[in-house]
């Protein structure tokens, strides 16, 4: 799956698309991929507080929890309730329809100091060494 | 995300099916079964399992453990040991070291069996099958082959014939609905003197098979199997197994044959409730609190663990393994811990995931015995929050 354009990446595979002054969240295709078959998804609570790389959401496979790291500091306004009925969205669509939260952004400067397309597509080819 | 957080720590002393790598073996690197190119070939995902590289999925947990219950799947379990017991004393020394009446067994049965040490605790649960007037093969866990073998020596005072043959078997299983027809297709591209024609469970058939490459290789071909559904064992040559895995493959493809994991071996085990030695059998935990008395025959005659267990019936205080399922949003993982409403810690869970067909979280668990009633609330620590979960039937599937 190529990157979309437009997004911005972490190092623990978490991408923000900044939609005005929100920020849409979710979990990259590298990480679906390593997690497997997505069965459970624990979202916060709207209205939530998030700070930038601290646990805001886990994702369990058959196998294994994980944990997912707010990419940016904000308070939630909004989660993909379709996760729940269908966690497997986060397989399919990554970074569509299988989008987690959108956080209310608190510093839009945060967001140009995470990496772009390019720099996580060279930090993935990187970590595969 | 952190994708190497898990509830499955590899430092912990249980033996899941599908993670965790060998600790008695660090150090050694880890064993790989006849077939690994093949599942390099097949583009899988790998895990060490018991000292062993492994596949854990191929195109996906849910998918492989769909497949096996509709349509048919076939699995590497080459790692699982083998273990011949022959001579006049074969009987007598497996009724002494088995929980089940092997005297029960005519050539061509097999029976489902546990190795006990004397407290009651269970060394490994293993298959016995009677190959001929004194001789019977058993087949034993892939993480407890060297430790069976050492308690099988330790234990045969009365000089039975033992060999470990683990090295030169290559072991196959085909399960699912289309796995009787699959198997009837492949024997017949080479036509014998054999047919699949009323196969029962817990019946084997040793079959002349011309296998490419190879020649004629005798496999032993049993109705056994570890996922609920009909489905076949098939015990090979270590250098016929490439060759008859592919073969099945190619045989299977239009009936929608798939090869499949650790992952969905684990799942699709989990939701007929059958038993994971390191999880539901344990050598510190009675076998009569693992809901396998059924293959434990008292009055066959003496066998090790029998007067533990004996007593421990009269006091009816061991713990008990039971269904779970999760009444909040949630999975319970092995490990976790039980509590009643009132926060007294009361077992823990075996073995637990959401699984696809059942398409829950589930489990099983040691409760103590005024806790496993049908119906029972209690709840599971889960990463520090408290789940609901209750007491529900077994299995939570039973096939069509």
């Amino acid at each position: 799956m190529s990157l979309p354009s437009g997004y911005r990446f972490t190092k623990e595979h978490e991408w923000v698309k900044l939609e005005g002054n929100k920020a849409r969240v979710g979990i990259t295709d590298y990480a679906q991929t390593e997690l497997g078959d997505v069965v459970f998804v624990e979202l916060p609570e709207t209205g939530k507080s998030v700070k930038q790389g601290t646990p805001f959401s886990s994702v369990e496979s058959v196998k294994a929890v994980s944990d997912v790291y707010s990419p940016i500091d904000g308070s939630v306004t909004e989660v993909n309730s379709a996760l729940s009925d269908s966690p497997q969205l986060i397989n399919q669509e990554p970074y569509t329809t299988g989008w987690m939260a959108i956080i209310d952004v608190a510093d839009p400067a945060q967001l140009e100091k995470l990496m772009t397309g390019e720099q996580y597509q060279s930090y993935l080819s990187e970590i595969a060494k | 995300m952190n994708a190497e957080v898990s509830e499955h720590d590899s430092k912990s002393a249980t033996n899941s099916e599908a993670d965790k790598s060998n600790s008695a073996t660090a150090g050694t690197a880890a064993k790989q079964t006849p077939l690994f190119k093949e599942h390099q070939r097949l583009g899988a995902r790998f895990t060490e399992f018991s000292g062993w590289t492994m596949p854990i999925s191929y195109s996906g947990i849910v998918d492989e453990h769909k497949s096996v219950r509709s349509l048919a799947g076939l699995f590497d379990v080459s790692h699982m040991g083998e273990i011949r017991v022959t001579g006049k004393n074969a009987l007598p020394y497996l009724q002494y070291v088995t929980t089940n009446d092997v005297s029960k067994l005519k050539i061509g049965e097999a029976q489902y069996s546990l190795l006990l040490n004397p407290k009651g605790g269970v060394v490994d649960d293993i298959i016995v099958y009677r190959m001929a007037e004194q001789d019977y093969l058993l087949c034993v866990n892939a993480g407890n082959t060297s430790k069976d073998w050492d308690w099988l020596q330790s234990q045969n005072s009365i000089g039975a014939a033992l060999e470990n043959q683990s090295a030169a078997f290559g072991q196959l299983a085909l399960q699912g609905p289309h796995s009787r027809q699959i198997l009837s297709q492949y024997l017949d591209q080479h036509p014998g003197e054999y047919s699949v024609d009323n196969f029962r469970p817990f019946t084997f058939r040793t079959v002349r098979h011309k296998v490419d490459g190879i020649g004629i290789a005798e496999l032993i071909i049993a109705c056994t199997g570890y996922t609920g559904e009909d489905g076949f064992e098939i015990f090979c040559p270590t250098e016929a197994t490439a060759e008859i895995w592919r073969g099945l493959l190619d045989v299977g493809a239009p009936l929608g044959l798939k090869a499949i994991g650790l992952g969905a071996r684990d799942t699709l085990r989990l939701e007929v409730c059958y038993p994971l030695h390191g999880h539901e059998l344990r050598d510190d935990v009675s076998a009569l609190s693992s809901g396998v008395g059924w293959v434990i025959k008292f009055d066959k005659g003496e066998f090790i663990g029998r007067e533990a267990l004996l007593n421990e019936k009269t006091s009816n205080t061991g713990s008990k393994l039971v269904g779970i399922e999760v009444i909040d949003r949630g999975i319970v993982r092995d490990g976790a811990k039980l509590f009643t409403p009132e926060k007294k810690e009361i077992g823990w869970v075996t073995s637990g995931t959401k699984t696809p067909t059942v398409d829950k979280a589930i489990g099983l668990a040691f409760v103590q015995p005024g806790q496993a009633a049908l119906g029972t609330q209690l709840f599971a620590d889960v990463r520090g929050k408290l789940l609901n979960v209750q007491v529900i039937r077994k299995p939570f599937y039973k096939r069509l």
